[in-house]
């Protein structure tokens, strides 16, 4: 169900590299939108911010909760999936494709090496 | 009379198997594991807007007061008139300490002359009954009345939705009405006849059904008692019908549309009734716990009283919540969502007095932002008429 080509955080965001760039994709996994329920808001940073490793980026909220949403790695960003403001039940249907947060370039991309695979983290929530 | 003071662990209701095999996600709620969505809760919500959805209130209780001193016993508990109540009809209202705070908020059914069934909530069931038993030894010498815990031998669910009379009066077989009917001339009794807040009795293939036009969503709507054993059955019936399942995620976002008081957010045993709006559900005439407290906030009012908030967007404001007046604190939210019925965030808060007439600009700290809003009067959703 968690998709072999990215990392994860404890905090149930995903980050996957883009072939060819040294940027990354960032989201949140089917745990955690499941988790939520149906999402309605997600705040996210604007382009040209800077993001800090498993430091706080944004905020989800969901009709009954509202959570933080953590960087899986550093660097700035590059692009906000602007779909998400009209359609942030994008979050809920497709948390691993269309659902996807923030563009971001790397400025350490060692930090991939100390989050979880897709094993791991299988194994993680397994025991949440 | 025996009742569950504080059980190690959750316990569940005879329908939980049936959540848990339809893919419900569970979650613990006063006391209980229950079910808070199956597919989702804005689809749930717009099902119950818009058709009919069934949700699992098994967790609520079920006390059977009965003998020649219940009526008696409830007009000092409560702070609606039981002996007053018809047979055959139902009354929401409180039950209150002597200052006036609510213990529970209830609705009571008048089964026969001596015989009521009562609804408490379900993480205050225990503390009601040993309320009750308490009252009556102080007031009746502990004689008349008899207080039966029916919580796990029975189940309860609730239908609700403009095609809910539809499903129920199709299921329902010899329906009986408890009191007079609304007008059907040359028609059957039947459970769309029942006038709200009035029950009757039935069967859905041969298992026996206790009706009540009662609920807590702000739609037209029906709460069915059943025998535990056939709880799962009549579910599958009203399912098969067309009603959507529902979980509790959906039932707050309807009640708080309905701006309809969840104990431990609306009410506690340090709010009134008065302070919470409600002062309609308050008997005038005095002679119930509390009473005096009432009586004196009704004519004097209160330092703070419920409102509405609303204001536009979707990052909603959550109870606890600071409510601010020029950057000074006012309030505290008491509940709070993004509406997916009004598409915009609705909140109850409680706040001084001096702000809480309607159309009063204030701000809520939504975790460090101060966001505006506006108060305005209950309920935020009406249903057309």
């Amino acid at each position: 169900m968690n998709p072999d080509d990215r990392k994860y955080t404890r905090e149930h965001e995903w980050v996957v590299s883009e072939a060819g760039a040294d940027t990354v994709l960032v989201g949140i996994t089917h745990y955690a939108q499941d988790q939520l329920g149906d999402v309605v808001y997600v705040e996210l940073p604007a382009v040209g911010d800077a993001v800090g490793y498993l430091a706080k980026m944004g905020e989800i909220e969901s009709v009954k909760a509202v959570s933080d949403l953590f960087s899986p790695v550093s660097g700035r960003v590059t692009e906000v999936n602007g779909r998400l403001a009209q359609e942030p039940e994008l979050v809920n249907n497709d948390p691993f494709g269309d659902g996807w947060m923030l563009r971001v370039s790397m400025s350490n991309p060692a930090e991939l090496d100390s989050l979880l695979d897709a094993a791991s983290y299988e194994e993680y929530i397994g025991q949440l | 009379m025996t009742t569950d003071l504080s059980p190690a662990e959750n316990l569940r209701t005879t329908l939980y198997d049936t959540h848990v095999a339809a893919g419900a996600r569970m979650v613990p709620f006063g006391g209980w594991d229950m079910p808070v969505q199956y597919q989702g809760t804005i689809a749930e919500v717009e099902a119950v807007r818009q058709a009919a959805g069934i949700f699992d209130v098994s967790h609520m209780g079920r006390l059977n007061i009965s003998g020649p001193n219940a009526a008696g016993l409830l007009d000092i508990l409560l702070t609606g008139s039981a002996s007053d109540l018809r047979v055959g009809r139902a009354r929401y209202c409180f039950i209150c300490n002597e200052r006036g705070g609510v213990i529970d908020d209830t609705i009571f059914y008048r089964l026969s002359d001596d015989e009521f069934l009562l609804i408490p909530n379900a993480g205050n069931r225990a503390v009601v009954v040993l309320w009750f038993d308490r009252q009556l030894a102080q007031h009746y010498d502990g004689r008349g009345v008899q207080i039966t815990d029916r919580t796990m031998a029975t189940g309860l669910i609730a239908v609700q939705g403009p095609q809910a009379a539809g499903i129920v009066d199709g299921l329902l077989e010899d329906f009986s009405p408890g009191a007079r009917l609304a007008r059907n001339p040359g028609r059957e009794p039947q459970p769309s006849l029942l006038r709200p807040y009035t029950w009757g009795r039935g069967h859905i293939d041969g298992r026996r059904i206790f009706i009540g036009r009662t609920g807590y969503t702000g739609e037209d709507g029906f709460e069915l008692a059943v025998q535990s054993s056939d709880a799962a059955f009549i579910w599958g019936r009203l399912t098969q019908a067309g009603a959507t399942p529902c979980g509790l995620g959906a039932r707050d976002v309807l009640r708080l549309e309905a701006g309809l008081p969840l104990h431990g957010h609306e009410l506690a045993d340090t709010i009134t009734p008065i302070e919470a709006g409600l002062s309609r559900f308050v008997r005038r005439d005095g002679g119930f716990n509390g009473a005096d407290v009432l009586d004196h906030q009704r004519v004097y009012g209160t330092p703070r009283q419920l409102v509405g908030l609303t204001m536009p967007g979707r990052s909603a404001p959550r109870a606890g919540y600071d409510v601010l007046a020029d950057g000074a604190v006012v309030g505290t939210v008491s509940s709070g969502s993004y509406s997916p019925t009004l598409e915009r965030c609705i909140a109850m808060a409680f706040v001084d007095a001096a702000y809480s007439e309607p159309g009063t600009a204030l701000q809520v700290d939504i975790r460090g932002r101060a966001a505006d809003v506006t108060t305005t009067e209950l309920p935020f959703y009406r249903r057309a008429a």
